[in-house]
């Protein structure tokens, strides 16, 4: 399931909605991800805008990947501003054996940096700026340029 | 009429534009100076899914997405 969210996301609640969903689902590893503002670079918090139509469409892939070794995935994401030490982004794999969840959360998280449709800021001194240097181009990006 | 959108970080308000295949809009895009960085490292969508390739046809009533470098988390 993907779950999207206005501002910064409570993260004891969310964890302990989806233990307590899949309590008796038999499954023998939950493995969560929290991403968290750290402070860095003077920055007051970041800022998320979303393209949920690819989003849901790249989730979807992966849970089917997931389906394929018996696991499933969960993710929340904030939209608009979170501030420092507040969190904007979870992600959990629950899956019979451990081994598998914990293989299956560094490839999912890796994928989601470089591909999930998701714009970061900076929120500096009332200031929303765009952290393109901390960005990926998505696989295949470019051929609207002048390399043709 | 084909919609061309920019999603993102890209300001700019979306384009409608008589066009049939994603060169045509290269083209046309090219000719925008203020975005010829962004179309160096945008990635493309048609109809919210996206292509590797500038062959692609279409047709009216598409939808164009130009989705720049990405950092969720």
């Amino acid at each position: 399931m993907l779950y999207l969210y206005d501002g910064a996301l409570e993260v004891p609640k969310i964890l302990e909605d989806w233990y307590v969903q899949e309590t008796k689902s038999n499954y023998g590893a939950y493995i969560p991800f929290v991403g968290t503002v750290r402070e860095e670079d003077g920055i007051d918090g970041l800022s998320f805008d979303i393209y949920e139509p690819i989003l849901e469409s790249w989730f979807k892939a992966w849970q089917e990947k997931a389906q394929l070794q018996g696991a499933i995935i969960k993710m929340a994401h904030s939209r608009g501003n979170v501030m420092l030490h507040e969190s904007s982004y979870i992600a959990a794999v629950f899956s019979p054996k451990r081994r598998v969840a914990l293989e299956f959360i560094d490839a999912f998280v890796e994928d989601f940096k470089a591909s999930a449709p998701i714009w970061k800021y900076d929120l500096k001194g009332g200031e929303r700026i765009y952290a393109l240097t901390r960005s990926t181009p998505i696989q295949g990006s470019g051929i609207l340029g002048e390399q043709k | 009429m084909v919609r061309v959108e920019f999603l993102g970080p890209i300001q700019k308000a979306p384009l409608e534009l008589e066009i049939t295949n994603l060169s045509e809009l290269a083209d046309i895009l090219q000719k925008e100076s203020e975005l010829s960085e962004w179309l160096e490292n945008s990635a493309v969508a048609v109809n919210d899914m996206l292509v590797g390739t500038l062959d692609v046809v279409l047709k009216d009533g598409d939808k164009v997405s130009l989705l720049p470098p990405v950092c969720g988390g």
